[in-house]
């Protein structure tokens, strides 16, 4: 699939001279707040516009009312338990945190997770990517008037909730995986029930796809709005879908395989003009491909254990916490101490549906974090949002802020 | 990792570098003086054989609790190069007494909110930053969060807490404990 099979001719403006027949009035640059409670900012963020006429001449937005002190709680908390704590930056694909971060901890630990916990994780973030992308695509869908695709999208979307529920626990805030591995094996038939709602998902994905890829008025407004080139993108840090789409291809997941990427067969979708109808087009190439990934990850997925049998890393198994003494304190130590991280620091990232989560972690040798730094893929793309609206119409600014799929909960930790 | 980059550098700028070292899990880090800090930067973006172009991210340490404390701030540097495909890591150390250093935003537009984070949350400033304003936190805030020094619980409300009783909310609210 590639832009130009969804380009269809559209004739671009009525004939006649730009601007002929318009009636000049005499404008004054007005300020208005969009948010911080609006339907269209997604979590809360105040954008500050200044406007002439319809013309968006400056745009400053205003974060912080989602700040919960990520930082500062994780470093007042033991490794495990800043878990929780990553559910809550993207709320849309909690996996992806959960995972990039123990990934970071392990890296900083120096541990090799068994191959089966790989494939679970692959498994856990390819579905978050889907679920994340459906609902950027479905908002974006509702918020350019057209509700049918969004309810396509959320049906979808709650397939995925429900195979992860099933998996996790929980529908939101997953908390999954520990240090060494993951915590619980897949429940019985899962992988049966995930393949046939696959399926399902590949229909209703379809059905969007219908609904809007061709759609007049959708590519009318997401079209060569939103704009950015390739270098502005990069030099504010863009990564993920928003950098691709601009044609840059960087994708950690082929350029730093991670877990099992490297063994599994999936394209990237490059995009060329880097306007929000590239980044909706990349995120629907991406929920196939994800849903390749899942297939594959499901046929091939290896038996064995999920977590490492290391007692200083992972929990013993509740049998011997009873019946042994070393089981006792094994588990005594890490619940009162938590996990003992050699001193040292680390940089690691994964590719988070939203592009490059990256973690920056300083151990000082306790059971606590001394930093957690967190590279919310969502921040740099909000910083930029302003070079791609000012100069554009208000109304432009509605679908570039669907397709960045800003969280305020990343951004703003 | 990025040896190569930073090998480059500090032949280029012999005297911009303080130390340079590899962490346990094999990144290479160099730790540059905070006067050469753009021009080392200027350097990994514009040369087109290193071209570190994807500005990464920026944080701040502070080491006030660890067993070297001293300068006690450190402001960290993430680039990444996609032609290259590696990242490099670079860092600042400022000082408590005169927690300043140049702005990157002259090179990296994207330094502006990291800066702007680093400033509310630790109180270093950047000199030739466009807008240094607090970002997350609101402008009433004193102090600065994530320096080691403030408390945990600390709580500096805008508009007055109602005291609730069932609801521990650390010492230096309303008096109910």
């Amino acid at each position: 699939m590639t832009t130009d099979a969804y380009n269809p001719n559209f004739p671009d403006s009525v004939p006649g001279e730009e601007g002929e027949l318009e009636a000049h009035l005499k404008t004054k640059r007005m300020h208005i707040n969009m948010g911080p409670s609006h339907p269209a900012t997604h979590g809360t963020v105040r954008l500050n516009i200044e406007l002439e006429g319809e013309t968006i001449i400056h745009v400053d937005p205003e974060v912080g009312f989602l700040h919960r002190g990520f930082q500062k709680s994780c470093e007042n908390v033991t490794w495990t338990q800043c878990l929780p704590y990553t559910d809550r930056l993207n709320y849309v694909s909690a996996l992806a945190n959960n995972f990039g971060f123990l990934n970071a901890v392990e890296r900083l630990i120096g541990l090799e997770i068994p191959e089966r916990a790989k494939y679970l994780r692959v498994l856990g973030a390819e579905l978050h990517r889907m679920q994340d992308h459906l609902t950027c695509v479905g908002a974006v869908g509702l918020e350019l008037g057209g509700f049918s695709a969004f309810l396509y999208a959320i049906e979808a979307r709650e397939l995925i909730m429900d195979r992860v529920t099933e998996l996790t626990g929980a529908r939101l805030t997953t908390s999954f995986g520990r240090v060494g591995g993951i915590n619980r094996d897949l429940p019985d038939g899962w992988i049966e029930k995930t393949v046939k709602s696959l399926d399902k998902i590949h229909e209703l994905v379809h059905e969007v796809d219908l609904l809007l890829t061709a759609n007049r008025i959708f590519v009318d407004r997401m079209r060569g709005t939103g704009v950015i080139s390739a270098e502005d993108a990069l030099d504010f840090g863009f990564t993920g879908p928003c950098l691709r789409a601009c044609g840059v291809n960087y994708d950690l997941r082929k350029a730093k395989p991670y877990w099992v990427y490297d063994k599994l067969d999936f394209d990237v979708p490059i995009g060329k003009n880097g306007d929000n109808f590239d980044r909706y087009l990349l995120r629907m190439e991406e929920l196939a491909q994800s849903e390749k990934l899942i297939r594959q990850a499901l046929r091939d997925i290896p038996a064995g254990p999920v977590i490492l049998e290391d007692w200083r890393i992972a929990l013993p198994p509740k049998a011997e916490v009873y019946g042994s003494i070393e089981g006792v304190i094994g588990h005594f130590k890490l619940i009162m101490e938590g996990i003992q991280v050699p001193a040292g620091e680390v940089y690691d990232a994964t590719e988070s549906p939203n592009g490059e989560l990256g973690w920056y972690l300083v151990s000082d040798g306790t059971g606590h974090p001394y930093k957690v730094h967190v590279r919310a893929p969502g921040f740099p793309i909000l910083a930029g949002v302003a070079r791609m609206v000012e100069g554009r119409m208000l109304a432009d600014l509605i679908p570039t802020f669907d397709t960045i799929n800003m969280i305020g909960g990343e951004v703003e930790q | 990792m990025s040896k190569f980059a930073l090998d480059r550098l500090s032949q280029k700028f012999p005297e911009a570098f303080a130390e340079r070292y590899t962490d346990r899990a094999g990144g290479d880090w160099a730790v540059v003086h905070a006067l050469a800090i753009r021009q080392v930067l200027a350097e990994l973006k514009d040369s087109p054989d290193l071209d570190f172009k994807l500005f990464g991210s920026m944080d701040a340490v502070d080491r006030l609790q660890l067993p070297e404390n001293q300068p006690r701030f450190e402001v960290v540097y993430f680039l990444f190069s996609v032609s290259r495909n590696e990242h490099v890591r670079l860092k600042v150390r400022v000082s408590e007494a005169e927690p300043e250093l140049p702005s990157a935003t002259s090179v990296f537009q994207g330094a502006n909110w990291w800066e702007r984070f680093i400033f509310d949350f630790y109180g270093i400033r950047f000199s030739g930053h466009p807008d240094l304003r607090r970002l997350l936190l609101y402008e009433e805030f004193k102090g600065h969060p994530l320096r080691k020094d403030y408390p945990l619980r600390q709580r500096q409300p805008l508009i007055p807490e109602k005291p609730v009783k069932d609801i521990f909310r650390g010492p230096g609210t309303s008096g109910v404990a």
